[in-house]
């Protein structure tokens, strides 16, 4: 199967052409948001971070951005900086550039003479920028140039039924074509660890998945919370989920049969045409799927059970539910009903139309998330500011 | 009517995906054949029971893996849950 998309310079191959204007601290978020409403075809985002971060935190927050803008769904990066920040203009290009070499220009506030000139100033790049990315063709390529992003959130007990199954078909299916697929959400391993680990490629991958779990483990006991007391929940029992094993397995479910290829750090950059790998990410939606839009996922498959509108600047997510009922009180947010895999529907059909689909996204198709203009998103954290 | 699921042809258990009643007829769909049993008891919707017995100290098995151990010897077609399973946390450092 293949997709049109567009060739990077770096030779990754993007779904999107978009030119993105980075804050680079929460100090440039506002000015970021305002270039943005003038420059048709660029996005950007709400960083609420970029000063004042512990190392850890600051590595995330630097991760995210350098990944954001290296993501070749971007063709090029406008960065913004306020001047003070910790997330120097320096640091953050030299970051960027480490993962790509398209192109990027540079604003910051304070030596631009405030607001209105620097917004001035990036309004202009960007347009120049916009303008080069429009004269770019499609070509066609094989699905196996696709990192794929999966994500859950909002489960209910059909996650674990029907949509997280249904993705992990997907999973298997991307890998078996050469591509990518990044398992996330570190918290829902807690419990099954042990089993995803079985299914490392080698020795390495194995000791990192349970090195990842203990470290999310030691990090949330720092502040007295223990995963694997009160859990699974009082709500999750009555909905039918009897041990924690059985709770993550339902989550892990999304990474499909393959072997786990390898371990990335939180928004690290992801190898295209790698296999099934796992990136060490919160539970919480936003941050996972940012990092794994940082790490290179051009398409995002996240599946819900409540019905959630996730979207993201960067790349299109594909929402799926296995709730029938979801699916018809909130289609105008959920692009796929997996609740027929319940009632008897054949899990390869089910699959195959699902790769469809991503290859059609992929090639151009509005997400429901992005007809919305979705692009709400977080960074992981584990400290509070300094 | 089909009334259950089966996640992995190698579970011990099925999910109800109706609410199922003490002496209902389950029915559910493993590897394109239709299978029945006897509802031991009232199933939540979504809640799991035995599609076969399970003796105590026998691994309950969902999604083709262990979830649990049970606790007691459970008939096909009883309520599987917190009163006759335990989790059994795998040892942490076993490189198997």
């Amino acid at each position: 199967m293949t997709f049109y998309g567009y060739r990077r310079p770096d030779g990754r191959v993007g779904v999107r052409n978009k030119v993105l204007i980075l804050p680079a601290s929460v100090c440039a978020s506002d000015t970021t948001r305002i270039i943005s409403q003038q420059v048709v075809g660029s996005v950007t985002f709400n960083n609420q971070l970029g000063c004042s971060q512990v190392a850890s935190d600051q590595q995330y927050t630097m991760d995210v951005m350098a990944g954001y803008a290296a993501n070749p769904n971007i063709y090029g990066t406008v960065v913004v900086s306020l001047g003070c920040e910790n997330c120097q203009m320096d640091l953050v290009v030299k970051a960027i550039q480490e993962r790509t070499n398209k192109p990027i220009r540079q604003v910051i506030i304070q030596e631009a003479g405030g607001t209105l000139k620097a917004v001035d100033m990036a309004v202009r790049y960007a347009k120049e920028m916009v303008e080069e990315a429009s004269l770019l063709q499609k070509e066609e390529f094989p699905i196996s140039e696709l990192i794929i992003g999966t994500e859950c959130g909002g489960s209910d007990p059909t996650s674990g039924l029907a949509a997280n199954v249904l993705i992990g078909q997907l999973s298997d299916l991307i890998v078996e074509a050469g591509g990518t697929s990044i398992l996330s959400e570190t918290t829902e391993f807690i419990g099954a660890e042990h089993i995803l680990a079985r299914r490392a490629a080698t020795p390495e991958v194995h000791d990192r998945i349970f090195e990842i779990v203990h470290r999310y483990e030691k990090s949330l006991q720092l502040v007295g919370e223990e995963v694997r007391e009160g859990n699974p929940s009082p709500g999750n029992k009555a909905g039918g989920i009897t041990t924690l094993e059985e709770k993550s397995l339902g989550c892990i479910h999304k990474g499909g049969h393959t072997p786990v290829m390898e371990v990335y750090d939180y928004a690290k950059q992801v190898e295209p045409k790698k296999g099934l790998v796992i990136m060490d990410t919160p539970g919480n939606d936003p941050s996972s799927v940012a990092a794994m839009v940082a790490g290179g996922a051009q398409v995002v498959v996240f599946s819900t059970g409540r019905g959630t509108p996730t979207g993201n600047p960067i790349a299109p997510v594909i929402k799926i539910t296995g709730n029938r009922i979801t699916f018809a009180n909130m289609e105008d947010n959920i692009d796929v009903d997996a609740s027929p895999l319940i009632y008897g529907g054949d899990l390869g059909e089910m699959g195959d139309a699902l790769l469809k689909l991503v290859a059609e996204v992929a090639s151009g198709k509005q997400t429901k998330a992005e007809s919305l203009g979705f692009t709400e998103m977080a960074i992981a954290r584990v400290c509070n500011f300094v | 009517m089909r009334n259950a699921m089966i996640i992995d042809g190698k579970d011990n258990v099925i999910v109800a995906i109706e609410p199922i009643a003490k002496g209902d007829m389950v029915t559910y769909l493993c590897g394109g054949q239709e299978k029945t049993l006897t509802a031991l008891e009232d199933i939540t919707i979504y809640h799991k029971l035995a599609a076969c017995d399970i003796a105590a100290g026998e691994p309950v098995v969902k999604y083709g893996e262990h979830i649990g151990i049970a606790v007691s010897d459970i008939k096909a077609g009883a309520h599987v849950h917190v009163h006759n399973v335990e989790g059994h946390r795998e040892n942490l450092d076993d490189k198997a």
